[in-house]
């Protein structure tokens, strides 16, 4: 510590008042890759974020034999249905989280601030979150597939209609934790708003498997949930930003 | 200032003080509207050939199922022009708007249930609409949950304005794929509301009546809108001058 | 925008014409009133920040400090009066100002999950200057542990260490940069925002305790209470 900090020269280029040269100052704004990659550390560092969302999918998924009986034919008519609403909840438990760390620790703040639109920051996160619970929630499904006695034909649409389906999922949710991050304790509240959102998404990600089940062409299904997809990544993120622009005026 | 008539559109106070004079007139109307719609449609319309005199719960089930989705389309158009114009009584609106919608889709979800015990033979049947219907009834619990979540009103405003214009968005794409979904596992079984062929002498009361139902919402959303700006502006001189309260002393 | 309605109980220091004369340069607020849950904050307030200046912010709790920052740094629009950045008033100039803020607030935007070097380079500081600025606020030793395992203190030095950094921005806005420092660590970032003003920069901050930078104006917001203590809320009625 010392005064000879003050020597430190400051570059001509931020403190130049005329407008024209405001480019140069932005030289604080985190990149997309740099915001992509911190989140991806910071998800590495909180380990049980990402393996509890995965636990409770299995756990709550072994329950359901015990409660509706281990019948196979009745299993295996359940399990599109059963292993999709898992996933839903097992997403929206881990979204709680999305955003408040960054919230509580002012580096919301922070980004809020920078020039650029929240949309790149918003997005990096998301994706980040689908990485880390949506695509192994996918990985994971065979297994319980195997389980549930889910038919042969199932498995391969099932891990795509997943893919494709928990993405929209991360995208949808983001606007609720959005919404919600000023909240002291916002899990229920987070459920109520979001769930309605996610019925497309649940509809076409089940109808994916049961149709390839029936023995009928699943292609139109998946490509429903991939136009949702697209909407919902042009949308989510900007409702998300204007969520939390609006939650950190509280 | 060309703006100004909108702004002043936007005070609370002048839309108080605009709506008393209204008031009376449309709950008038309104009633009227339903008086008439009713004794025409329960007492004077013929009896349906198939349902017999159960089909007549359409005269309230229809113009609430109406109501119910137009409804969340005025909250959620209030809410964005609260957003956009920063304007306090589109918020007041919006939030007054929410509890009259979800009220009226459960009036829809409810008689929709009571129509389908004769009609089915069980209350509760999973058909599209009335699984749209339940859906909506949630999307209005959750902008209503949202709205009370947080303590300073401002953000509540803003969040539920937002939440509802991305319900909006929602809608129609839920509409479609709950459709879907019902096509796909209950192909061509009895449809509820399916507008089939309807005789004027029973077409004209229900249009009597949809037509009340637009009048009573009108009616009974200036009212909540005006009981909730009296709540909220009740720091202001001129509610405490309107309520006989004593001046506020400096503190 | 009319706040005639809002008098403030003092006089300001500036009348509001001498005001609009000095404005082309820097941060100033013009009559500026602020309300938080349908209660007037503060009302009146002037103010000017050209460069090279500091500005102290005072008040109880409650005065409405933090309001007021967060207004001036644009997260919230609910004001009323004037802020203006280089002779524009806001939102214009909101962005043009943002290119050239570093804004400390009382959450210090600092991850819990990623050391002072990481934090510090997502601010997009590059590793020598990095290392150079944690050492000036004597976190030698520390620049790899993660902030979760530093104390409040030292995760607030973390923060601090952006204005250490080479190529700052130009406008400083600090709400309580002082607290939980010790001696050393409130003369350091004594003397860093001297330099700061030296080299032409400006500092507006809030703060309980006295500052010892030259040239600082205080403005106490207890001077700026609303005497209408009730908001009348509407527009040309």
């Amino acid at each position: 510590m010392g005064p000879d900090a003050v020597g430190v020269p400051l570059s001509k280029k931020a403190y130049s008042a005329e407008a024209g040269a405001t480019q140069d100052a932005y030289a604080q704004v985190p990149g997309f890759y740099t915001l992509f990659r911190t989140e991806l550390v910071l998800s590495a560092r909180r380990r049980s974020d990402i393996v509890n969302p995965l636990l409770f999918f299995v756990t709550v998924l072994a329950m359901m034999p015990l409660g509706i009986g281990p019948e196979p034919e009745m299993l295996s008519r359940m399990a599109p249905g059963l292993i999709w609403v898992m996933s839903l909840l097992a997403t929206l438990l881990s979204q709680e989280s999305l955003f408040r760390g960054d919230y509580e620790d002012g580096s919301l703040e922070q980004l809020a601030l920078q020039p650029q639109p929240l949309y790149f920051p918003v997005l990096a996160k998301v994706l980040v979150h689908w990485l880390v619970t949506g695509v192994p929630l996918a990985l994971l499904s065979p297994l319980l597939g195997m389980m549930l006695n889910l038919g042969a034909a199932g498995y391969w649409p099932l891990f795509i209609s997943l893919v494709l389906g928990t993405a929209s999922l991360s995208l949808i949710g983001a606007v609720g934790a959005a919404l919600t991050v000023a909240l002291r304790r916002p899990g229920l509240l987070l459920a109520l708003i979001i769930m309605p959102l996610y019925v497309p998404v649940l509809i076409f990600g089940t109808g994916t498997v049961q149709a390839a089940l029936d023995g009928y062409s699943f292609g139109p299904q998946l490509a429903v949930l991939g136009a949702i997809l697209a909407v919902a990544a042009a949308l989510a993120p900007l409702a998300s930003a204007g969520a939390i622009r609006i939650s950190l005026e509280n | 200032m060309s703006w100004q008539w909108f702004h002043r559109l936007g005070s609370p106070r002048w839309f108080y003080q605009k709506s008393s004079a209204w008031l009376p007139w449309l709950g008038g109307a309104a009633l009227l509207l339903l008086a008439v719609g009713i004794v025409w449609g329960l007492g004077f319309a013929p009896e349906d050939f198939k349902q017999g005199n159960s089909y007549r719960i359409i005269y309230i089930h229809v113009p609430a199922a109406f109501l119910a989705l137009a409804g969340y389309y005025i909250m959620a158009i209030s809410g964005a022009i609260g957003l956009i114009w920063k304007m306090k009584l589109s918020f007041v609106v919006m939030r007054a708007a929410a509890p009259i919608g979800a009220a009226l889709t459960f009036i829809a979800l409810f008689t929709g249930a009571v129509w389908g015990k004769p009609t089915w033979g069980t209350y509760w049947v999973w058909d599209a609409r009335i699984t749209s219907m339940l859906i909506l009834f949630f999307l209005y619990l959750g902008v209503m949950a949202l709205s009370g979540a947080f303590s300073r009103e401002q953000s509540g405003d803003k969040a539920s304005a937002l939440l509802a214009l991305v319900g909006t968005v929602n809608i129609p794409i839920i509409y479609k794929s709950v459709d879907w979904w019902f096509t796909l596992h209950q192909p061509a079984t009895l449809k509820l509301t399916e507008a089939s062929t309807i005789d004027p002498s029973m077409f004209y009361p229900l249009i009597t009546m949809i037509a009340g139902f637009y009048l009573f919402y009108a009616w009974v959303l200036t009212l909540h809108t005006r009981a909730m700006i009296l709540q909220r502006e009740g720091r202001t001189q001129w509610v405490r001058e309107l309520l006989g309260a004593p001046a506020p002393t400096k503190a | 925008m009319s706040s005639s309605r809002l008098s403030p109980s003092a006089a300001s220091p500036v009348s509001p014409a001498q005001n609009a004369a000095v404005c082309s340069d820097g941060l100033c607020a013009n009559g500026l009133s602020c309300e938080r849950d349908g209660r007037v904050l503060f009302a009146g307030l002037d103010f000017q920040l050209p460069a090279g200046t500091a500005l102290q912010i005072e008040g109880a709790n409650g005065a409405g400090k933090s309001t007021l920052i967060r207004t001036l740094i644009g997260s919230t629009s609910d004001y009323d009066g004037d802020i203006l950045w280089g002779g524009k008033a806001f939102p214009r100039s909101l962005a043009a100002m943002r290119a050239e803020l570093l804004y400390i607030g009382h959450h210090a935007g600092v991850r819990r999950g990623l050391s002072p070097l990481e934090n510090l380079a997502w601010y997009g500081a590059a590793a020598g200057d990095a290392m150079a600025a944690l050492d000036a606020v004597g976190l030698y030793g520390f620049e790899d542990t993660l902030c979760q395992q530093l104390s409040a203190g030292q995760n607030r030095r973390v923060a601090l260490a952006r204005l250490y950094l080479p190529a700052v921005p130009k406008l400083w806005i600090l709400d309580e940069p002082l607290a939980a420092l010790d001696v050393a660590g409130v003369e350091s970032l004594e003397a860093c925002m001297r330099g700061h003003l030296q080299r032409g920069g400006s500092v507006l901050l809030t703060s309980h305790q006295p500052v010892n930078i030259q040239p600082l104006v205080k403005v106490n917001l207890a001077d700026f209470q609303p005497q209408e203590r009730h908001w009348e809320a509407e527009y040309g009625a």
